[in-house]
């Protein structure tokens, strides 16, 4: 796997700085002008955010930097931490342990290796057939049959979102599209930032003009005018960033459609999952971001079906 | 080193969120009285300590547990440096207490489990009278209580292989034994003092 340093890549990558300095000035700039509690407290918030995604860019620049194995690597760890995330929210009973065992230490590796070595053949079906039908089975012989189909279903939703899903972004590196040879860092960097800026636009939509809410019960900061402000500008960020992928405008901007819609209904599921736990946040292991799976949750969904868009259409 | 190294694996695989809720992680002689569900308990407690307070602190643990092996035994002297105390059968010669209080008087702090054994329910198992041996005999010294939450998941009872999920150790408002208070209900004051810190 060896990622060609390009023109394009470099534009990329520095448009992301360019956007990260200017985000960390306007944050700078209204943590001095900021004078109510609440005010400052969304201001704070909003830095938080910032900081952490300066994090999350150094990451992933250095990821790209070592040509596609640093990327496994990177989202092999992701996997891991918000699969630490989600059992330890999902109670699972002590017969349950050797399975997790086998979860953490034998299927995780397992399926960012196949990614590694660019099997799709096995890497597309390990986890929902051998993994989904192994597991029951190491459970049953533990002997406990107390909740046993909930337990069964947690698991293996907890394989499927944080492993299954999140391994298909570096497996947009195995893609071979035809006149784009080396080049699909830059695929997997447009996926990422237009899922996740679609995210901030959301956010920032949402806290200037949000007013109908879309599922008051599940996320009640999720309205329709941040929703709909959110996918209109990312999709349009997507669309001017045809020329880093295979597409053309109007293809990438379809593509980008897809990506925000998908990602804003893994975000909705993830939220009704952290409601049902009873929890605001998966943990704080970023500062300011809840927890990995907070952040990953638009990822999640959007980069299996984006994989198989692109896969179909393009290769 | 196997210092460090110990640290940064139990902090790996606990993935401890560490909370000082009631006090503040201070250089001072205290007993940290926790729940106990895991056999990695003591090692989690003991490095979720910032590094001067963890230098003052020793873990009292089972001896029959922490002398099976050459590992375990050198771990537990001259890693933990912990207090190894007989639990199944007490004499006057091998009193569990003595050997706490002489550690006390040297100016350690102890890492204490009242439970006396691991639970295996969801709930705590009655307090041992160990700890209200300590503060009568020892009234200068703090009594933090610690609540351990979600080890039990991660290291099992009866299961040698650790889950690495996520766990929180949570240091609570230090308590002291009144004047003239009974046995029983200064133990029951204790645990409620540890319950207290179970997140809502």
């Amino acid at each position: 796997m060896n990622l060609k340093l390009d023109q394009q890549t470099i534009w990329l990558v520095g448009g992301v700085l360019a956007l990260l300095v200017v985000s960390s000035l306007i944050g700078w700039g209204l943590s001095l002008r900021t004078a109510s509690d609440q005010g400052r407290a969304t201001v704070q918030n909003l830095n938080a955010r910032i900081r952490a995604w300066w994090m999350m860019v150094a990451v992933f620049g250095l990821a790209m930097a070592t040509g596609g194995i640093g990327s496994v690597v990177l989202f092999g760890l992701t996997s891991f931490m918000a699969l630490r995330e989600f059992i330890t929210l999902t109670p699972t009973r002590y017969g349950d342990h050797r399975s997790l065992f086998w979860v953490f230490f034998v299927i995780l590796p397992l399926q960012y290796y196949l990614i590694a070595v660019k099997w799709y053949g096995l890497f597309s079906i390990m986890i929902p057939v051998y993994a989904f039908l192994f597991l029951p089975i190491r459970s049953a012989a533990a002997g406990d049959c107390e909740k046993f189909l909930e337990r069964t279903a947690k698991i293996q939703w907890a394989l499927m979102v944080c492993v299954y899903c999140i391994s298909y972004v570096p497996a947009l590196l195995s893609l071979d599209i035809p006149g784009y040879a080396g080049q699909n860092g830059k695929l997997m960097f447009y996926f990422v930032l237009v899922a996740q800026i679609s995210d901030v636009f959301q956010y920032v939509w949402g806290k200037i003009l949000g007013r109908h809410k879309i599922a008051p019960i599940v996320s009640p900061n999720k309205t329709w005018e941040g929703f709909i402000g959110g996918v209109a500008c990312a999709t349009l960020v997507g669309a001017g960033l045809w020329w880093a992928t295979p597409f053309t405008p109007w293809q990438s901007a379809g593509m980008s459609l897809a990506i925000t819609f998908m990602g804003f209904g893994g975000g909705l599921v993830m939220s009704a999952i952290k409601r049902d736990r009873g929890v605001k946040d998966y943990g704080n292991l970023i500062q300011g971001h809840g927890g990995v799976m907070d952040r990953i949750d638009s990822l999640c969904f959007a980069a299996p079906v984006f994989f198989h868009l692109t896969r179909f259409f393009f290769t | 080193m196997t210092k460090t190294l110990l640290v940064a694996l139990s902090k790996l695989v606990s993935g401890a969120n560490v909370r000082w809720v009631g006090c503040a992680p201070e250089v001072r002689q205290r007993i940290y009285f926790a729940n106990h569900t895991s056999n990695l308990d003591a090692l989690v407690i003991w490095a979720s300590l910032p590094p001067p307070v963890r230098e003052l602190a020793r873990p009292v643990a089972a001896r029959d547990y922490w002398i099976k092996d050459p590992l375990r035994r050198y771990l537990a002297n001259k890693v933990l440096h912990a207090v190894l105390i007989e639990r199944k059968k007490p004499t006057v010669h091998d009193n569990p207490l003595a050997d706490m209080l002489t550690a006390l008087a040297d100016r350690y702090s102890l890492i204490f489990f009242p439970e006396g054994g691991r639970q295996t329910g969801t709930e705590m198992m009655p307090f041992k009278a160990g700890l209200f041996h300590l503060a009568k005999d020892r009234p200068d010294v703090e009594f933090v209580p610690v609540l351990i939450d979600n080890l039990n998941r991660i290291l099992p009872k009866g299961e040698f292989l650790p889950v690495p999920l996520l766990s929180s150790v949570s240091f609570g408002t230090p308590i002291k034994l009144e004047a003239g208070e009974e046995k029983a209900r200064f133990l029951e004051r204790a645990q409620a003092a540890v319950k207290a810190l179970r997140p809502s």
